[in-house]
């Protein structure tokens, strides 16, 4: 018997039993949990949320609100992102890298995949093992490794933009291959079998029946890897040559470890509209791709940038 | 229907390149760990052959990170550091997945939008906002002298004075790891509880055992797999981080393993001991990642069957 429908009898019960009723009720909707559920939402987004808003501040504090102002952006003649040379050359290098990382690692990972998941012999088993090593590896050590591998065996590139490119490049990688992965099994090989049945090659089964099944996780893949890219700080850190390799998130830790001006702020807020669009536009592409397909699981997962 | 050389000729470029730019690299880490150091330049002499192996700066470096070593504080600091954060991740994280699962109904699709949104916010981003609202007279601050906890937490000895948060306090250090890692620890929590098939609730309830029995005897083994993945996969970044600690506090007294070897790669003067902090990092790592790959190895598998 429960105290709730109990309650419900006895009308004459106490105030205090009928609220501890209604606290403690096993079989009641949940009290606690969507309570706890909203207060983390508010706690994980509200500070970004004033970090944007100081970015509008009308004085050099990031404490005190002094009205609204765009001088950050565009308004002030030497430290707002428009006019200041070192927070405009950051946010350059953050996209040319972001840019180079998409344009080599996306094909690269789509390649991957398809060799992953369909080579069956000697050596594939360690290949995907290898794959997934970069997922896993902290920061720190990967970029310890890339510092010295392009100090002391590959000395012809040295800690430069290349370097970082490189760098890039190779932690995204896998994060392709996990998504179009992911993709490959969700087609399976029925429709190629089809194509082949019907009288396809398999360059034509390749090309105008699995590269079109293929494209939303492309797309997907696309902007979650232009996205890690732009967020990266440690290794674009590591493989680093100094004011020239400055990323946006570079400038942000150093400029936080002095004395920030709302500026950081501004070129922190500019980063986060251009990942969110990045990956909103990947996700309604995906949407508009996948059209008519039972939706299971679906981006969230992949979103999210793995599965497990 | 397709020629036997094609599949792993289209995985070539790539496994090469993780050759190359993955396990090569790696090997890097290990020939100057165990290399000599130039006495003049003080630069780092690789030894590629492992019969040329130098173990004396290796050892060094083990005996400084035993106890009663120099590293040896920062090593116990960052094992405090990452349980305390991952059991206040998996205290706040759990209800919040288990509620998104089983009840958030029809605002579960806003709910999960919410939860991912912070993946894709630059995560200095998220320090930076922490660090404007911890500040003397940021919002933080003057909230928690307001409602009173900065007293409290002064008594207890968390912080030195009542708006010294950025100071070098553990406490502040803990709360930016657990803000940072716990969206992370989540997704893989949601997913799990969310998998979990209803029928064996509602057997569980049919057979008459409470809703508190339920949760413990059905949902909690059988989410076991998202705990682990999700705790593993916040506690490697982790152990490796060095960022977090100086963003919010930049002070000795909350340095972890990770700021030891970033000190040896900038502005410090010997590479050779970072190396050897790393290849013994990434030593003790290697179980946590074995397992993490074992699980994704496994989720792949099941995918490819289905």
């Amino acid at each position: 018997m429960t105290t709730a429908t109990a309650a419900a009898a006895k009308p004459e019960f106490t105030l205090w039993q009928r609220l501890s009723g209604w606290v403690m009720n096993p079989w009641g909707r949940p009290r606690f949990l969507p309570l706890i559920t909203w207060l983390y939402m508010a706690w994980s987004i509200i500070p970004v949320l004033i970090a944007i808003q100081f970015s509008f501040n009308d004085s050099r504090s990031r404490t005190v609100w002094a009205g609204f102002s765009t001088r950050w952006y565009w308004g002030d003649p030497n430290d707002s992102v428009w006019h200041n040379t070192q927070l405009r050359d950051a946010l350059y290098q953050s996209l040319k890298l972001a840019a180079a990382d998409v344009v080599v690692a996306v094909p690269l990972g789509v390649l991957l995949a398809l060799g992953l998941a369909r080579w069956r012999g000697h050596g594939s088993g360690p290949s995907n093992f290898l794959m997934l090593f970069p997922l896993v590896t902290p920061e720190i050590v990967m970029g310890v490794s890339l510092f010295l591998v392009f100090t002391h065996i590959f000395t012809f590139i040295h800690p430069s933009t290349t370097a970082q490119i490189l760098g890039h490049i190779t932690f995204s990688v896998s994060f392709v291959v996990v998504i179009v992965r992911g993709r490959l099994f969700s087609i399976g090989r029925q429709y190629e079998e089809a194509a082949a049945d019907l009288g396809a090659t398999p360059a034509q089964a390749l090309r105008l029946v699995l590269f079109p099944l293929l494209v939303p996780a492309i797309v997907a893949s696309a902007a979650i890897t232009f996205a890690i890219s732009i967020d990266d700080f440690v290794i674009s850190q590591y493989l680093s040559c100094g004011a020239s390799c400055t990323t946006v998130p570079i400038f942000i830790y150093s400029s936080t470890r002095a004395a920030p001006l709302p500026n950081t702020n501004a070129i922190a807020s500019i980063m986060v509209v251009f990942t969110l669009v990045a990956v909103g536009l990947g996700y309604l592409f995906y949407r508009i791709f996948t059209r008519g397909e039972s939706r299971e699981g679906g981006m969230t997962g992949e979103m999210a940038g793995f599965e497990l | 229907m397709y020629p036997r050389w094609l599949w792993p000729g289209v995985a070539l470029p790539g496994v090469v390149w993780l050759i190359l730019l993955f396990l090569i690299p790696f090997y890097a880490v290990i020939g100057v760990a165990f290399g000599t150091v130039n006495p003049l330049l003080q630069t780092p002499v690789p030894a590629w052959n492992p019969l040329d192996w130098n173990l004396g700066w290796m050892s060094q470096t083990l005996n400084n990170l035993a106890p009663g070593g120099i590293y040896w504080g920062a090593v116990t600091r960052t094992v405090e550091y990452v349980i305390i954060s991952l059991a206040l991740c998996l205290l706040i994280g759990y209800p919040v997945a288990y509620y998104i699962a089983r009840h958030a109904g029809r605002t579960k699709n806003l709910l999960l939008i919410l939860l991912i949104i912070p993946f894709w916010i630059s995560y200095l981003m998220r320090m930076l906002a922490w660090v404007n609202l911890l500040d003397p007279s940021g919002y933080a601050t003057r909230f928690m002298s307001f409602i009173g906890f900065s007293n409290l937490a002064v008594h207890l000895g968390l912080i030195t004075s009542d708006t010294n948060w950025l100071g070098g306090a553990s406490v502040t250090v803990i709360l930016a790891l657990v803000y940072g890692y716990i969206p992370y620890l989540i997704l893989p929590l949601y997913a799990a509880l969310d998998r979990i098939d209803k029928s064996h609730l509602e057997a569980s309830r049919d057979l008459g055992a409470s809703p508190w029995k339920t949760f413990l005897h059905v949902t909690l083994p059988l989410s076991k797999t998202g705990i682990l993945g999700g705790c593993v996969l916040i506690a490697l970044p982790m152990f490796g981080d060095y960022y977090t600690p100086n963003m919010v506090s930049s002070a000795p007294s909350t340095s972890m393993i990770g700021n030891q070897i970033d000190l040896y790669f900038h502005g410090g003067p010997q590479p050779t001991i970072g190396a050897a902090i790393t290849v013994v990092l990434s030593a003790f790592l290697v179980i946590l990642m074995g397992y993490y790959m074992w699980a994704i190895h496994r989720a792949t598998k099941e995918a490819a069957a289905s």
